[in-house]
């Protein structure tokens, strides 16, 4: 607007702009300098001197030729370049057209702006200016006119008269909103008795993750894991792939052959294993990460995802870390061909914590 | 009468007594075993026994395990990779640079082996994966992901273990010490035995590994493949660290003539 | 100088009317010069960059879990079955040119879009400008934060790579183990058990449409309001609470603040070139049975992530039911009580200090050390659990145990804050009492002036009228007073038990406060070393030992004086 100086009065603080407020100053008489007023304008030296006013000039300018070069050699790279060249400078191994690509757009942009400040910074005029700042409330006057605008209008609608209009207008909109609610309710099936289950019941033999390939107790020596599978898994691959992925969510296991002596089993649990060799749930109870990082000599294993760390020598006992809950433990025993199986689904459900999971679900 | 009868005799002596290079085999072997005594008097007995039946450190707690029925393979991966002789001991014995040569590691796992049946070393094939199909490594990645990325991180990188220990990088070791680590379980490593992860499913994690150790970055310095926590670190220090300077530029002042403008 | 439109112009001016007085005032707004305020624009333009770039991947991103077996030109995982959102990805990166550029330009413009967020939002905090009439937009910012948040989240679990596959995994976990509505709430989201096929079309439209479409209608409205508000300016000569001083928006700000857009287009770019960001190739395609090590979230997740490593493992079982408590305290109470508290930060201020005027004056934070006190400790409480969710990556880099790291976090997680808190404020203090002493005695020249007698003394230069004018800008100001019992005719003050909380409050934000020089102590310093230049003595001698210097530095007394 205006290229005023201010007038040399201060009014920055302890002008009642019709709030009030309880604030106390603790010095009412006023500031201890009066406002100096804007500092005076110095010139810049392209200001004062032609020479380096068209010195900053050819610089800009420079900038943005450059920066069309680039471009154009973002076109050109994209055609040239082949999409699997793997370019060699230092240490970076990297791909030609990504990284040609990245760099000339990247310089391109870059040089686009920084053209545009430097011209704004040392060319275009720099003379501050000020504006004028209104308190953002209506004024009083205003207000009275609005309410008077606003009440006329409320009065020739009968709104706030006529209450029956008024409240079941009310009652209409607002039971209004339960629709979309409902609308949701196909979202997903209710969770029933799926968190409680698994696909492991009694026979279903353990076989290797990847491989199939079931386990005999020869094939694991002390210090060994397996990560596994249940066997019956694979025809639902082929069946029905989501239902795949979900049951191997939950139905994860991994075996471990530990030093029988070793192992403290709960009581009830000293058949569960098979001469050393315990079958745990791999999917973490704190939020169901799969665990498999196991360490043979302390025989723990611990979870990468917030640490859990289960002994899986004491019944999977939880030693640290945020997860409340011991691992679930298949009970295993060798089936009629000598390969590992479940004697039955798992005692408990497994993965995280719910809340219809109760003491043993 | 007497050809046939020195026939018999030599051919007699011949089928009893094993040939020559069969003798020498056996000899240079026990020659070996005798080297690979020697070297583990100097080097190992101190942590791990005088018979390699283990040994304490003074305080009744274990300074090296028994070696009976380790077999040639662990003498192999933890000799060759520098691991032992260990330097000291700490939480993890870390790999460096390794302190006995071919031949001596060689002797060395002779002399182990010698004392109870454990895994050998493994043959050349198994481990050589520079012929390896698409469809091996592809398998193998699955393998990968599966059994070693838990401990090793999705890209080999290694990771953390409880109480100071971590599982190490992966990168730059050797394909056999790859197999042999596997196959022994070093340290806190689990086994994967032949059995479950048999010769080929080994051979194709190797390939794997080492196809992603010869991948290149194709999004630019890979800032050490070690996902999200590197990232960010570089998003804020490179990229919001330059906006801001470049914003800096913008709102300074910038150099005033010290004259005033003549007209 | 012409005085009609041309043409072309005039078509447009009989249809819009663009030559009005709105316009023309628009033409020349006023924007104050400061660095610190283009942090917003950084996020602003990172916004366009992401919808840039993102439309650009949506036109070959199949947002489909049907599996698929994947032949395109990336060699260790052709052959496997993958999930066509994760097939579709490989194909960006390696098959379609410019793709990779692409998807790093849009993930390192996202991480840049909520850091700038956050470092604007700081700003905002420290200097106040989130005080009467910008409550709202300090909410609508807040928002678009928070929103910015979800949509990273969700955008990198697109790919259903390993890694976010995982990420998801533990989200569901968490959301499935809620009180009550639990896994009713997860088997909706996800469409049964996880991962389900619905999945990643589901998050898709959240990602593409609808938190896109909410930020943008919010950042409008943000951008309205900082116009229509003026922008705020720091104190100095010249600038009051009535004006704002600066330069106009054309030429000046259309020239810098569309310079920076290319420029921080261009450095997002560059990052794209240079430096690798989520390379799904090497995760591999998400199973269920498989995990990383060293499975982070993004970095503005990592709070979160911290803190639910951070807490022990408790849960109860109570009549039939779990709760979860392992997951209840850090995911679904703590970040929502800090939050709020963040978010409801203006409306707490004013409540305790009282101040209900309009302010277009900023602070500057030494100048309101309990305000930055209290910001900086819930930086350090933020800070904490962010490294919190690294614990292991600290601990294999700096050779520690990950158990210590952990144990040594939880202890620091609530001393941490409290120590900020309590340091911060007292630098504050600290730096205010500087201010005074340029103010008294001016500027320490460097120059040492040996007297006849042998002592030793520094010049002081006096500042100039600007500066003296700048500090001393800001408000002295005192805790609230209690106010009597009871009115005249003995009715007893309401809300009486509130009202001395809000006063103990307003003490402990004002204690300790510096007060600012009057007027008739500044002219005596002055005359002092106006007095000293005389004859050669200089105002610091008067003052060492003066009773003066008991006076220059008053402190507010707050009922038992406490020293914070």
């Amino acid at each position: 607007m205006s290229d005023d100086r201010l007038p040399a009065k201060p009014d920055a603080h302890g002008e009642d702009d019709g709030y009030g407020g309880d604030l106390v100053l603790a010095d009412p008489a006023g500031d201890p300098v009066a406002d100096p007023g804007l500092e005076p304008h110095e010139d810049r030296i392209t200001d004062i001197d032609p020479d380096a006013a068209t010195r900053v000039e050819r610089q800009v300018a420079t900038m943005f030729g450059l920066a069309t070069l680039l471009t154009i050699a973002f076109v050109v790279a994209y055609f040239a370049i082949d999409k699997d060249t793997v370019v060699w400078i230092g240490p970076l191994r990297t791909n030609a057209l990504n990284l040609t690509l990245g760099m000339t757009l990247g310089l391109a942009l870059f040089l686009i702006g920084a053209g545009a400040i430097q011209w704004a910074k040392k060319l275009m005029v720099d003379k501050e200016i000020v504006e004028h700042r209104n308190p953002v409330h209506t004024s009083e006057a205003d207000q009275a006119e609005m309410l008077k605008e606003f009440n006329a209008g409320t009065a020739e609608s009968g709104f706030t008269r006529r209450k029956l209009i008024r409240r079941s207008l009310i009652g209409a909109l607002g039971v209004l909103g339960i629709p979309p609610i409902i609308m949701l309710a196909d979202l997903g099936p209710p969770p029933g008795r799926r968190l409680f289950e698994t696909v492991w019941t009694e026979g279903i033999r353990v076989v290797n993750d990847v491989t199939l390939r079931p386990l005999r107790p020869s094939d694991m020596v002390i210090g060994q894991l397996v990560n596994g599978l249940p066997a019956n898994l694979q025809e639902l691959a082929e069946e029905d792939h989501t239902e795949y992925l979900n049951a191997k969510a939950k139905a994860a296991v991994i075996l471990v052959r530990i030093r029988p002596d070793q192992i403290t089993p709960l009581p009830g649990r000293e058949n569960w294993g098979v001469d050393g060799i315990l079958c745990y749930s791999k999917i973490c109870t704190h939020v169901g990460c799969p665990i498999s990082l196991y360490e043979q000599v302390t025989h723990h294993v611990l979870c990468p995802c917030h640490q859990s760390t289960f002994d899986l020598a004491d019944n999977a006992k939880v030693l640290f870390g945020p997860a409340a809950r011991p691992l679930p433990q298949l009970p295993i025993m060798v089936d009629s061909e000598g390969y590992l199986a479940a004697q039955s689904g798992f005692h408990e459900p497994v993965g995280p914590s719910f809340w219809e999971r109760g003491e043993r679900g | 009468m007497l050809l046939l009868g020195l026939l018999a005799v030599g051919g007699l002596y011949t089928a009893v007594v094993p040939g020559n290079s069969a003798v020498a085999d056996d000899a240079a072997q026990s020659q070996q075993i005798e080297e690979g005594k020697k070297l583990f008097a100097v080097n190992c007995a101190s942590c791990h026994g005088l018979n390699a039946e283990g040994g304490t450190d003074g305080e009744g707690r274990m300074a090296g395990p028994s070696l009976i029925g380790v077999g040639a393979a662990a003498v192999d991966f933890q000799v060759g990779t520098g691991r032992m002789p260990a330097m000291q001991t700490g939480a993890q014995v870390p790999r460096k640079d390794p302190v006995l040569n071919e031949e001596e590691t060689a002797a060395l796992a002779a002399y182990i082996a010698s004392l109870g049946p454990g895994a050998p070393i493994p043959p050349e094939e198994v481990y050589d994966v520079s012929n390896a199909t698409e469809e091996q490594i592809t398998r193998g990645g699955e393998l990968f992901r599966t059994n070693c990325t838990a401990c090793h991180n999705f890209a080999g990188q290694g990771g953390a273990l409880p109480q100071g220990r971590y599982a190490p990088t992966l990168m730059g070791v050797d394909p056999k010490h790859i197999y042999e680590a596997m196959l022994t379980g070093p340290q806190q490593m689990p086994v994967f035995s032949d059995q479950v992860l048999t010769p080929q499913d080994k051979h194709d994690i190797i390939a794997y590994i080492k196809g992603m150790e010869e991948q290149s970055d194709p999004g630019g310095f890979s800032l050490g493949r070690l996902g999200p926590v590197s990232e960010g670190l570089w998003g804020w220090l490179f990229g919001i660290g330059a906006l801001v300077a470049v914003a800096v530029w913008i709102g300074a002042k910038g150099v005033k003539a010290g004259r005033s403008h003549s007209e | 100088m012409a005085t009609k439109f041309a043409p072309p112009v005039q078509y447009i001016d009989d249809r819009v009317g663009i030559g009005k007085p709105f316009f023309r005032h628009a033409l020349r707004k006023v924007f104050p010069d400061h660095w610190s305020f283009l942090l917003g624009e950084i996020a602003l333009y990172s916004f366009i960059v992401l919808i840039l770039t993102g439309t650009f991947l949506t036109f070959w991103f199949k947002p489909s879990m049907t599996e698929v077996e994947y032949q395109g030109s990336y060699e260790l995982l052709r052959g496997l079955h993958m999930s066509e959102a994760y097939a579709s990805t490989l194909d960006l990166s390696f098959d379609v040119r410019g793709g990779l550029l692409m998807r790093q330009v849009h993930h390192w413009a996202a991480i840049l879009f909520v850091a700038a967020m956050m470092v604007h939002m700081l700003r905002i905090f420290f200097t106040g400008a989130f005080r009467k009439p910008r409550e709202f937009n300090w909410l609508i910012g807040f928002g678009m934060l928070f929103l910015g948040i979800i949509e990273g989240f969700i955008g990198y679990g697109l790919p259903d790579d390993l890694l976010s596959g995982t990420g998801l995994r533990i989200t569901q976990g968490m959301i499935q183990a809620s009180p009550v509505i639990g896994t009713w709430l997860s088997f909706f989201i996800f469409g049964g058990e996880f991962p389900g096929n619905d999945m990643v079309p589901r998050f898709f439209i959240v990602h593409v449409l609808l938190i896109p479409g909410l930020i943008l209608a919010l950042v409008t409205v943000h951008l309205i309001l900082v116009v229509y508000y003026r922008h705020t300016q720091y104190p100095g000569p010249g600038r009051t609470n009535r004006n704002v001083v600066g330069y106009p928006l054309y030429p000046v700000y259309t020239a810098k603040a569309g310079g920076f857009f290319f420029v921080v287009f261009g450095v997002t770019a560059l990052m794209g070139a240079l430096l690798q960001i989520n390379p799904v190739w090497l995760y591999g395609p998400y199973n269920p049975a498989e995990v990383t090590a060293g499975s982070q979230p993004d970095w503005y997740m990592g709070w979160l992530e911290g803190s639910v490593r951070l807490m022990p493992g408790f849960e109860t079982q109570i009549l039939g039911v779990t709760l979860s408590w392992n997951l209840i305290i850090p995911a679904l109470l703590v970040p929502p009580a800090f939050v709020t508290l963040v978010a409801l930060y203006p409306f707490i201020e004013q409540w305790v200090t009282g101040d209900k005027r309009e302010h277009h004056l900023l602070d500057r934070p030494r100048n309101q050390p309990t305000r930055t006190g209290v910001g900086v400790a819930f930086m350090t409480f933020y800070g904490v659990l962010w490294l919190a969710g690294g614990n292991d990556l600290i601990a294999t880099h700096f050779g520690i145990s990950l158990n210590n790291v952990t144990y040594v976090l939880r202890v620091l997680v609530f001393v941490g804050p409290v120590l900020a808190f309590w340091v911060t404020r007292r630098i504050c203090i600290a730096l205010q009492r500087a201010d005074i002493e340029r103010l008294l005695h001016g500027l320490e020249t460097g120059v040492i002036v040996r007297t006849p007698d042998g002592g030793y003394y520094e010049k002081h230069a006096p500042i100039d009228k600007f500066e003296t004018y700048t500090l001393t800008l800001h408000e002295n100001q005192v805790p609230q007073e209690l106010g009597p019992e009871t009115d005249e005719n003995g009715v007893a003050a309401p809300r009486r038990a509130l009202r001395k909380l809000r006063v103990k409050m307003s003490e402990f934000y004002y204690a300790d406060n510096v007060l600012k020089p009057t007027r008739h102590e500044l002219e005596e310093a002055r005359a002092h070393a106006e007095h000293a230049h005389d004859d050669g003595h200089h105002a610091v001698e008067d003052v060492t030992g003066d009773e003066q210097l008991d006076t220059t530095t008053r402190e507010v007394e707050a009922g038992s004086g406490r020293d914070h």
